[in-house]
């Protein structure tokens, strides 16, 4: 009897409640993204490191040699010599140096040019190797081919077979083709890291492109670096090396301390949208105390009908604080929907444009206490209400007296 | 027939705080039996205290002193939960404004006279409404019934938990005068048909007339007139 009396009660005051219920949805909704795509997006950002350590490159900022580098956004800041990355290889630190060159693109899809060992067991994930997917296979080296990254081939509508003509620059400019005619041999099996947003070739077709400065051919870009794991000091080692004593190069070192200064410069919006989160989170409150009060009050002579029927006080605070936990528990429900949606565009945004992975069901403490938050508010806005149906007199409630 | 009084009434005392300063007494009554089973009517005109009688033997407000004993028990000197409890399982109370809960069904209405008792259950609360004629309305909203219909529904949630004592407080103040007389018929004959006693407090002639047992509040209740208990 008590959970229809409280079901009636919600459908009584209909849009009261709906309004009650959407903004503890939109509070919970708030709360919950702003934490979680925060922490996940750092997270997902180191992710997607593809397990590099550093990033070596000309001198200039460490955070655009990492987007340049691992994300595959910004520009290069300068370009390093060859015989920089080949003394930088026989580090004995050194477990794996992945040379890259950019400066191409096809209609805004970057093209990266990295050496035979990209497809030599390189761990992009614990146990996750880059791979071409089955009826593709690794371009060759000295030829014209290329391997597109899944979104990518998903966004050019490419397949095994397809040839294209690169356009100078990071940016597309229709005016800008080269002359070479690639053609895609493999498509690189999904890794939900930056890797699958562009088109890899081989390294000296970016290189020897035509339109390009011969001067440049054997230059780089930059070198990914990824340090032998017994060796703890080498990347204070290299960071002395070419930051410290050195004035040529930059050592983006380490990755996630560059990402996490990233995320820094962003926590002023952090912060006001966490704001706006409480402030939201404190309507909803504000919109359950309003909605159960205005319910308890009109509804103040069923209430003492009850009592005349022998409920107990008890009851009565029971059936008003049920409807605002009614209130709490849908606006819960609908938040984690609307948390849901929010994080999957926020996940499809980020995916298709920087080609990180955001998980946004990975444990997070916010999933238990923002729950726990709105529906406490929830509850506390309906302790009041639930105050005034316990003291009301029974007598004055059913008045007029006959 | 069970010979345990359905209520006694002993140097019953109530008074209400009066503006300014002290209390307005409102009942003075010496004694009151009602014998199980028995039916009766109260007259009183309004004011006179009808509504603060019938909340008192119901449980609902405290008197100042005295003793009530509804069906054996007495009511005097329970906590307030205990009174509660007493009112859900051996009480009917009808009022005059029907006092139905407008977002539930006639069957939940009824449901509403056992849940605080024995137990809501739906074939009871089903076989109350048949004893009204309105188990066809069952699941009508009462703004769905005419004013007869909703007094019919408060008579059946009243019946539920076949009570030793029927309380109705001007149980047909906001009917016409053939709906008033059925509602008085068909409590009377429900009351029979259940052995419960009923006292039906009204300042209605021709309800009045219906009882063989009339008792006049203004005889009964011993308050001098601007009485005052400081």
């Amino acid at each position: 009897m008590l959970f229809l009396l409280i079901r009636r009660g919600l459908r009584q005051h209909l849009a009261s409640t709906a309004v009650a219920v959407l903004l503890v949805a939109l509070g919970l909704g708030l709360v919950v993204s702003v934490w979680v795509v925060r922490a996940e997006a750092e997270q997902s950002f180191t992710r997607s490191a593809a397990g590099f350590d550093a990033v070596l490159g000309a001198r200039g900022s460490k955070l655009q040699l990492v987007l340049n580098g691992l994300f595959h956004q910004e520009a290069s800041p300068g370009n390093i010599t060859a015989e920089d990355y080949r003394q930088v290889k026989a580090l004995p630190m050194v477990d794996r140096a992945i040379p890259i060159a950019v400066g191409d693109n096809f209609h805004g899809v970057r093209i990266v040019g990295v050496d035979e060992g990209f497809f030599q067991d390189l761990e992009y994930a614990p146990g996750h190797a880059y791979a071409v997917e089955p009826g593709g296979r690794p371009f060759t080296f000295g030829r014209q081919e290329a391997v597109v990254g899944s979104l990518a081939a998903r966004q050019l509508g490419w397949t095994v077979g397809t040839t294209f003509h690169p356009f100078h620059g990071l940016d597309y400019n229709p005016a800008a083709q080269h002359d070479e005619v690639f053609t895609v041999v493999g498509r690189l099996a999904p890794t939900n890291s930056p890797a699958d947003r562009v088109i890899w070739v081989p390294l000296e077709g970016v290189q020897r492109m035509g339109g390009h400065d011969p001067a440049a051919f054997s230059e780089l870009s930059a070198v990914l670096i990824r340090f032998k794991p017994e060796a703890k000091a080498a990347g204070l080692m290299l960071d002395t090396r070419y930051n410290r004593k050195g004035e040529r190069l930059t050592l983006a070192w380490p990755v996630a301390s560059i990402l996490a200064d990233l995320f820094a410069k962003f926590s002023w919006f952090e912060d006001a949208l966490r704001a706006l989160a409480y402030l939201v989170a404190v309507v909803a409150g504000a919109a359950v105390f309003s909605s159960v009060y205005s319910s308890m009050s009109a509804r103040r002579r069923d209430l003492a009908i009850l009592r005349a029927l022998g409920a107990h006080r008890g009851f009565l605070i029971a059936a008003v604080l049920g409807e605002s936990a009614g209130i709490g528990l849908l606006g819960c429900a609908l938040g984690f929907g609307l948390y849901a949606a929010i994080a999957a565009t926020v996940q499809e945004i980020l995916r298709t444009r920087i080609g990180v992975l955001l998980e946004p069901w990975a444990w997070n403490p916010v999933l238990v206490w923002g729950p726990l938050l709105m529906f406490g508010l929830s509850l506390a806005a309906g302790a009041l209400p639930a105050w005034r149906a316990y003291r009301l007199s029974v007598a004055e409630g059913l008045s007029p007296l006959s | 027939m069970d010979p345990t009084p359905a209520l006694i009434i002993r140097d019953l005392l109530k008074s209400y705080p009066a503006p300014g300063r002290g209390r307005t007494v409102v009942l003075r009554i010496p004694r009151f039996e009602l014998e199980a089973g028995q039916q009766a009517a109260i007259r009183g005109e309004s004011g006179l205290g009808k509504t603060t009688l019938m909340h008192i033997i119901a449980g609902i407000l405290e008197p100042d002193s005295g003793f009530v004993e509804v069906g054996g028990s007495e009511l005097t000197g329970l906590s307030e939960s205990r009174r509660d409890r007493f009112r859900a399982e051996r009480l009917g109370y009808v009022f005059q404004t029907f006092n139905l809960l407008q977002g539930l069904s006639a069957l939940e209405n009824v449901m509403l006279g056992l849940a605080f008792g024995k137990g809501a259950d739906p074939g009871a609360a089903m076989a109350a409404l048949e004893r009204v004629g309105l188990a066809s309305r069952a699941r009508y909203l009462p703004r769905q019934l005419s004013t007869g219909q909703q007094q019919r529904v408060a008579v059946a949630r009243a019946l539920a938990n076949r009570p030793c004592l029927i309380l109705a407080d001007e149980p047909t103040g906001n009917l016409d005068a053939a709906r008033g007389r059925r509602i008085v018929q068909l409590l009377r004959e429900s009351a029979a048909a259940l052995g419960s006693a009923l006292l039906v407090a009204s300042h209605d002639p021709e309800v009045l007339a219906s009882f063989e047992t009339v008792i006049d509040l203004a005889g009964l209740n011993l308050v001098a007139p601007h009485e005052e208990e400081v």
